[in-house]
């Protein structure tokens, strides 16, 4: 039996996501601007996936721009509110560990004029908030920072640097990256103070190809994809109704186990990373200690309820991975870093980890379906390979 | 011009005496099965020096163009017109036409080239090249005589019928596939062994391949890239039985029993004797590799040399005395490079030294693999006994990108 340990990366969609996914796909498959009755069933299928979509973040449904996922959403997010507000300034600032669609639409706004720094992050995986305000000046335009940590899984309070940014400037637009929490938090972003804010479906077992664009009222973002003016010419093209049927399902389901499963997650991982501690040479990172040097529930609560992102002393990475793999255990390396890919995480290097462990991290990422079997299983065969391949290493 | 037939000339072929026959026939072969995919009704036959293909009245000429210039053997492959009536008033008539056709209005220089394979036809080869070019001249007002250096050449051969052709596209060369016998390619995720297959199989060598997999520590992304490459060489050699070897028991043995500087040198050498294995078993009688003098430490001529020691059969380096670059030329020109560059880490680069011996001497080699016995045997018995052989065929969907 697999034990699927890479939710962060992308999840299993659950039946009711594929069902109303088919659904749009077989029967209700026209296009929603077509003006007769298929048209209209399409049509009807995206306004009640926004109304459950909105519903979950206690947005408007006129806030939600549907994209095609986390990456678009980030891009989207970031150019077009940085191009919409360009009269006004031309700095933007996020944290030091942001994902690649966020870092790299950042650094392509230079091509724009804009100027990009990056505000640095401390051993527990937060944002340093102070050295980010003090980043702020009067032709800062836009903020972003990350609620969760997609390599880590720390969890960043966006309530209070949201408050604090615009305190300094109320006009800054903020932005959040909140692909892997949305599901797993109850988010409102009104209340967080976000602006705009990007969300996945595949990361809570909704079709791939499926994400929006949080857009809170009035605020200004160019559009990216120019086209027939479908979304209120937010986002032009056929609005992709099978993965937007989808991803709203999946919500739904979300929403429905949330509370019971992340309690139970939290369990789990208080388990697993006190198991992995006490395995010599294994070190789990952004997790506060206890004095005893063990995790408490209370430690394990201030992080992501399924991201456990663990180095492994004198072993490869990617090793293990496939030696996991080999008794059907999918993980990821918390870097992708090899002879010829030499990419060590950023996130990693960020937070200060020991440089013998960057390549030598593994992420372990849970859905609500993780059971502690699995997770039992998977200390069980961690403990068995790892003197193997630590035994032989590159010399 | 829509052409319903092809004459195919050979290369090397034509001067091989009494064995003739067996390439001409393997060239037929190749060049059905390499057509079969394409439309039904492709017939190759031989014809007196030259291969006549007759093709069905609906096929894809661009995708058969492309085929046929992978066939090796093939020196050049002319669309012709097929003029059943070889009387001479009617051939003159269907050259006009076919350079009609062909050429329409525009302004050309040409020259007629005939050659009469019928020797009883009444007319001789000189003038049958005058007359038709004074037809053609009285035809057509745009097109000159350049005997010395014509833009086209007419070409008219009369057989039992009579062709017309004046393109001639020419084919990669070589013999045809299967007329040279099989041998054993050791083939990685690098940009020299496929080329090393392709390069031999041009030679008309049929190619079966081995691959040392060594998970974990090679993803199975590595082994697909490797099936990958294959798979493109796969459409000049024709089907590869692709041996994977699970090596990773060896190479730890090696590993953890000899010096670390000797490993690459030793792993070598194993592979070669594992390869040699299923070589003969498979009915090859040489093996081939992609190594170049001095390209790495383990391709030295001392550390060949080591390397070589454990073969009985012949070992065939195509690559030996080229230049990187040339090498990397051939593989894009073929289409593998860009597989080849895909970043999975391969089993000789894993466990590497930072300095591996480059001049290994066969005593100090031998007495360091003496420490693997007793436990080294046993591992090559279960990597013979667990490997996995799959049969790669070319891939049928046409790519235009890569024809050339």
């Amino acid at each position: 039996m697999d034990i699927y340990l890479d939710n962060a990366a992308t999840t299993k969609v659950c039946e009711e996501a594929a069902q109303a996914a088919m659904n749009a796909m077989m029967t209700d498959y026209g296009n929603p601007s077509s003006k007769h009755t298929r048209g209209l069933d399409a049509e009807k299928i995206i306004k009640n996936a926004t109304r459950i979509i909105s519903g979950s973040i206690g947005a408007k449904p006129s806030e939600i721009v549907y994209t095609s996922g986390g990456t678009e959403s980030n891009n989207m997010a970031l150019i077009g509110a940085a191009l919409a507000a360009k009269r006004r300034g031309d700095h933007v600032i996020a944290s030091g560990y942001e994902h690649a669609s966020v870092y790299n639409p950042l650094i392509s706004l230079k091509d724009f004029g804009f100027e990009t720094e990056f505000a640095p992050v401390d051993e527990m995986g937060h944002i340093k908030t102070d050295e980010l305000l003090e980043m702020i000046r009067p032709t800062t335009v836009l903020v972003s920072v990350m609620y969760v940590n997609n390599e880590v899984g720390s969890v960043n309070d966006i309530a209070a640097i949201a408050e604090a940014v615009h305190k300094k400037n109320k006009d800054i637009i903020f932005h959040c990256d909140a692909v892997q929490a949305y599901g797993k938090y109850s988010i409102s972003p009104e209340k967080l103070g976000i602006d705009l804010m990007s969300v996945s479906g595949h990361k809570i077992r909704g079709p791939k190809g499926s994400g929006f664009l949080y857009v809170r009222e009035g605020v200004r973002v160019r559009p990216l994809i120019w086209g027939g003016g479908q979304q209120k010419d937010r986002r032009s093209g056929t609005e992709n109704v099978p993965a937007i049927a989808g991803f709203a399902a999946a919500t739904e389901q979300y929403d429905l186990k949330r509370r019971e499963a992340v309690e139970r997650l939290y369990e789990l991982k208080l388990f697993f990373v006190n198991e992995l501690n006490a395995i010599e040479g294994v070190y789990v990172h952004a997790i506060e200690r206890e004095p005893d040097g063990s995790f408490s529930a209370s430690g394990v609560r201030k992080t992501a309820p399924h991201i456990v992102s663990a180095g492994f002393e004198g072993a490869r990475a990617e090793v293990l991975l496939h030696a996991l793999e080999e008794s059907g255990i999918y993980v990821s390396s918390g870097s992708a870093c090899s002879a010829n890919h030499p990419g060590i995480s950023s996130t990693l290097k960020a937070i200060g980890v020991k440089k013998d462990l960057l390549d030598a991290t593994l992420r372990f990422s849970f859905s609500f379906e993780t059971t502690r079997e699995e997770l039992e299983k998977t200390i069980e065969v961690i403990k068995k390979i790892l003197p193997v391949y630590t035994r032989f290493t590159r010399k | 011009m829509t052409y319903r037939a092809f004459l195919i000339k050979y290369s090397e072929i034509g001067i091989k005496g009494k064995n003739r026959y067996i390439f001409e026939d393997a060239l037929c072969a190749r060049i059905r099965e390499n057509l079969a995919h394409i439309a039904d009704g492709f017939e190759a036959i031989k014809e007196q020096g030259r291969i006549f293909l007759s093709c069905p009245e609906e096929y894809d000429y661009d995708r058969t163009v492309s085929q046929l210039k992978k066939i090796f053997g093939i020196w050049a492959i002319c669309p012709v017109k097929v003029i059943p009536d070889n009387s001479f008033d009617s051939l003159t008539k269907a050259t006009g036409d076919y350079v009609e056709e062909v050429y329409g209005d525009r302004e050309i220089t040409f020259k007629v080239e005939a050659r009469r394979s019928d020797k009883r036809y009444p007319i001789e080869t000189p003038q049958i090249c005058a007359d038709m070019g004074e037809y053609l001249l009285k035809r057509f007002a745009n097109l000159k005589v350049d005997v010395r250096n014509p833009q086209v050449r007419i070409h008219v051969e009369i057989r039992n019928n009579a062709y017309v052709y004046s393109e001639i596209i020419p084919g990669p060369g070589g013999m045809p596939v299967g007329a040279n016998g099989k041998a054993m390619l050791l083939l990685s995720g690098g940009i020299d062994s496929p080329v090393a297959g392709y390069m031999i199989a041009k030679r008309g060598v049929t190619v079966d391949a081995v691959y040392f997999h060594a998970p974990p520590y090679t993803s199975e992304r590595a082994l697909q890239k490797v099936i990958d490459l294959a798979q493109i060489i796969s459409a000049y050699t024709g089907p590869i039985k692709l041996h994977i070897v699970n090596f990773t028991d060896i190479q730890l043995d090696i590993i953890e029993k000899c010096p670390r500087d000797e490993l690459t040198i030793i792993m070598r050498r194993y592979m070669m004797r594992l390869a040699e294995h299923f070589a003969k078993k498979c009915g090859s009688l040489a093996l081939v590799t992609g190594e170049s003098i001095g390209q790495v430490a383990s391709q030295t001529m001392q550390s060949l040399a080591v390397t070589n020691a454990v073969c009985e059969m012949p070992v065939f380096r195509p690559l030996i005395a080229f230049d990187k670059q040339d090498i990397i030329d051939i593989s894009e020109k073929i289409g593998t490079y860009e597989i080849s560059i895909e970043p999975y880490e391969d089993c000789c680069t894993i466990f590497v030294a930072k300095h591996p011996v480059t001049k290994p001497l066969l005593h100090v080699i031998e007495k360091s693999e003496r420490k693997l016995e007793g436990s080294v045997e046993a591992l090559v018995e279960k990597a013979i006994e667990s490997v996995r052989i799959i049969n790669v065929t070319s891939s049928k969907i046409y790519d235009k990108s890569r024809d050339e």
